[in-house]
């Protein structure tokens, strides 16, 4: 579908490295992996991600049984949110898209709170814990990168010794926020991470159809900043780029553009259906290379995984979702004039005055 | 600038009294950070950032690349993170890229998040014709702002309104968009006490008593209010002057009650006739005033049209004349 290249036209000079991997999609790894990964750090990479995929699972059913409003899944992303997070320190700010229900997790957010989030209701948005300074999430494309630079320029002012890191999806690299985000943060050097979710899909239009750069990660090079390449659905891999990444940041060397090659599993969102647009057999290629069956893979190859552990990971993962969907749909509704309370830090007149009509035609 | 000796009072222009709490609130507050085109080494293309940079650092009053949707996309992440940004927009006619950052950002956060975050930010933009400017320097777009819940949007039309209102704006916790009338920038001077005292973001400011007429306005348009009213005067018509400043939310008690007495009111706004505040305070006064109006409500007002390039400006602006005439009109029969 791409339109081709007209020969008379120069082809770039720049040529990128294959993106970084360590377990591959066969679950082999054909390299060390990184000093700091022991067999527990990978054990729990597998138990969040496996986590997350139940929770997103959950999240379908409950909307398609009218218990959930329009929810985007994060099938298939969950190594690129869970390597994301397991690098991060509380001392980092998290400024997320609307995909991140992974990273969000390990920032602290309950399950609960993401469920609520998507069930439409803003409390859902009163993070806790790391996640107290972090943005909330994002629906208009690319704007938290300019926001996240904004964020970097307070910490490394304010002297906070930790760095920020936002994430898109890969049609955000199209709009000019993604550019001038990343242009202010390689001249001021900001400690600031940015991952794209490379899902191969906005919404409908393949990523051969957004862009004519060969990779994401290069778009990084006219910014005079690093950019990394990473197998996406290799939760080492990420966690490894965004390591490094944040490191590098803390010290004050500057931005980092990772491109993290994923797959959308799931359709765009509740709302969309993707066989519209693109075919069962590419989903089903894609379906090889998941995050989660290659890390299990791997640890059962290196007798760290067992049924036994599989299963128990199951009866936790049950219980913990099951209370999830109990405590969000126990939640109480909000207060009838909490449309109105936050509009500015004090009630104006005016809003003083409808909300007597509010309160009027809906009850106290 | 003129300055007294041994004293803290100026004999300041508006431009210079912008200058003056810009470098107040840098001075009392280590979190303001000011930020925009041209503002540092250059003082900002109409001078209301001159010598901040020089006194402050390079960190405090930051020239950034040419990006307004960055520059407002910057402050918002900023303003989440405990910091004060104040940042310029060139002209308002360049709002339109921040736009997004704005409404769907700035305005939204506190509600967005219950609470958790807020956005204290302010963004400055020069506004309004009268400068013989290039397209798109001189239009006044306030009412596309004064739509936003969650925005406070405020006018000055003097230099002590200035320098108190910015003061305000800035030690606000709501986002606020100052929008600087530049054709009045440097019209008249007045006697400033550089206190570090605001005034207030919640009220009309009545500049005039009278019994007759009320007339209302904002911005630089007040100089022509204010030049009608004091015609009038001499003609034994006593006019009501309210400059309502902080646009939105509207102070809308001031205007109701100088209304209740007068019984007439006109409204001058630059901007155009169609959906702007003029409409919006005209509406209000018919909800809530209509027994006590002994004329209907008159707008005097820009055309629904383009602003003209400058030759045909003139054209365009309500001058003190059309003012006049809309207040004769109204007491016809007194």
């Amino acid at each position: 579908m791409s339109t081709p290249v007209p020969s008379s036209i120069e082809k770039p000079r720049y040529v990128a490295p294959p993106p970084l991997v360590y377990i591959e999609p066969s679950g082999k790894s054909n390299r060390d992996l990184p000093a700091q990964i022991d067999f527990d750090w990978l054990r729990q990479a597998y138990q969040h991600m496996s986590l997350i995929r139940a929770l997103d699972k959950k999240a379908v059913a409950l909307q398609r049984t009218g218990q959930m409003r329009t929810y985007p899944s994060c099938l298939g992303q969950e190594a690129v949110g869970i390597g994301t997070g397991m690098a991060m320190m509380d001392a980092d700010v998290y400024v997320p898209y609307y995909r991140d229900q992974a990273t969000l997790y390990l920032r602290g957010v309950q399950l609960k709170q993401i469920l609520q989030l998507w069930g439409g209701d803003e409390r859902g948005h009163l993070f806790d814990g790391a996640a107290k300074k972090d943005l909330p999430i994002c629906v208009p494309i690319a704007t938290q990168l300019t926001q996240a630079a904004g964020a970097a320029v307070a910490l490394k002012s304010k002297g906070v010794k930790g760095a920020v890191v936002t994430s898109c999806g890969d049609g955000a690299t199209s709009r000019g926020d993604f550019y001038e985000a990343l242009n202010v943060a390689g001249l001021w050097q900001l400690p600031l991470v940015t991952v794209i979710n490379n899902n191969q899909w906005a919404i409908s239009v393949p990523r051969q159809m957004q862009s004519g750069t060969p990779t994401l990660a290069q778009k990084a090079v006219a910014a005079g900043i690093e950019g990394i390449q990473v197998d996406g659905n290799d939760v080492v891999a990420v966690f490894d780029a965004v390591n490094h990444a944040l490191q590098k940041a803390r010290s004050g060397k500057g931005p980092t553009l990772i491109e993290a090659i994923t797959y959308r599993l799931g359709d765009h969102t509740t709302a969309d259906d993707a066989t519209r647009y693109r075919s069962a057999s590419e989903v089903s290629d894609a379906w090889q290379r998941e995050p989660i069956k290659r890390l299990q893979t791997w640890l059962h190859d290196h007798d760290a995984w067992d049924a036994t552990r599989e299963q128990s990971l199951h009866g936790e993962i049950k219980q913990q979702i099951e209370r999830a969907v109990a405590d969000y749909l126990a939640i109480e509704p909000a207060p009838v004039d909490d449309i109105l309370r936050y509009q500015y830090a004090d009630m104006t007149p005016a809003l003083e005055q409808q909300r007597t009509w509010l309160l009027q035609r809906h009850g106290g | 600038m003129g300055k007294d000796n041994n004293s803290n009072t100026h004999e300041v222009t508006l431009v210079e009294a912008v200058n003056l709490a810009l470098r107040r609130a840098l001075s009392d507050d280590p979190d303001v950070v000011l930020l925009g085109e041209d503002i540092g080494t250059n003082g900002g293309v109409f001078r209301a950032t001159e010598g901040l940079k020089q006194d402050f650092g390079y960190k405090r009053v930051i020239d950034t690349p040419l990006a307004e949707s960055m520059i407002a996309g910057l402050s918002v992440g900023m303003a989440t993170q405990g910091m004060k940004p104040v940042a310029e927009i060139q002209f308002m006619g360049f709002i339109f890229a921040a736009f997004e950052q704005i409404v769907c950002h700035a305005a939204r956060m506190r509600n967005r998040t219950r609470g958790r975050l807020h956005c204290p930010l302010v963004i400055r933009a020069p506004f309004g014709g009268g400068i013989q400017a290039p397209e798109h320097h001189s239009e006044s777009t306030e009412a596309l702002f004064a739509h936003i819940p969650g925005l406070r949007v405020v006018i000055p039309s003097s230099p002590t309104r200035a320098y108190g209102l910015l003061l305000s704006a800035i030690q606000c916790p709501d986002p606020v968009l100052f929008l600087e009338p530049k054709r009045i920038y440097r019209m008249v001077r007045q006697r400033l006490v550089d206190s570090g005292k605001g005034l207030p973001l919640d009220t009309c400011f009545t500049l005039r008593q009278g019994k007759d007429v009320t007339l209302v306005s904002w911005g630089a348009a007040m100089h022509e209010t204010l030049q009608a009213a004091e015609r009038l005067a001499r003609d034994g018509i006593e006019c009501e002057v309210i400059d309502v400043a902080t646009i939105s939310p509207l102070d809308f008690n001031t205007i109701k009650r100088s209304v209740q007495h007068t019984g007439r009111c006109i409204i001058v706004q630059e901007a155009p006739r169609n959906g702007g505040v003029a409409s919006e305070i005209s509406a209000r006064l018919a909800e809530t005033c209509l027994m006590h109006l002994r004329a209907p409500v008159q707008r005097v007002t820009g055309y629904d049209a383009t602003m003209p390039y400058p030759r045909q400006e003139h054209l365009y602006m309500p001058a003190t004349d059309d003012i006049i005439a809309a207040a004769r009109t109204t007491l016809e029969g007194l």
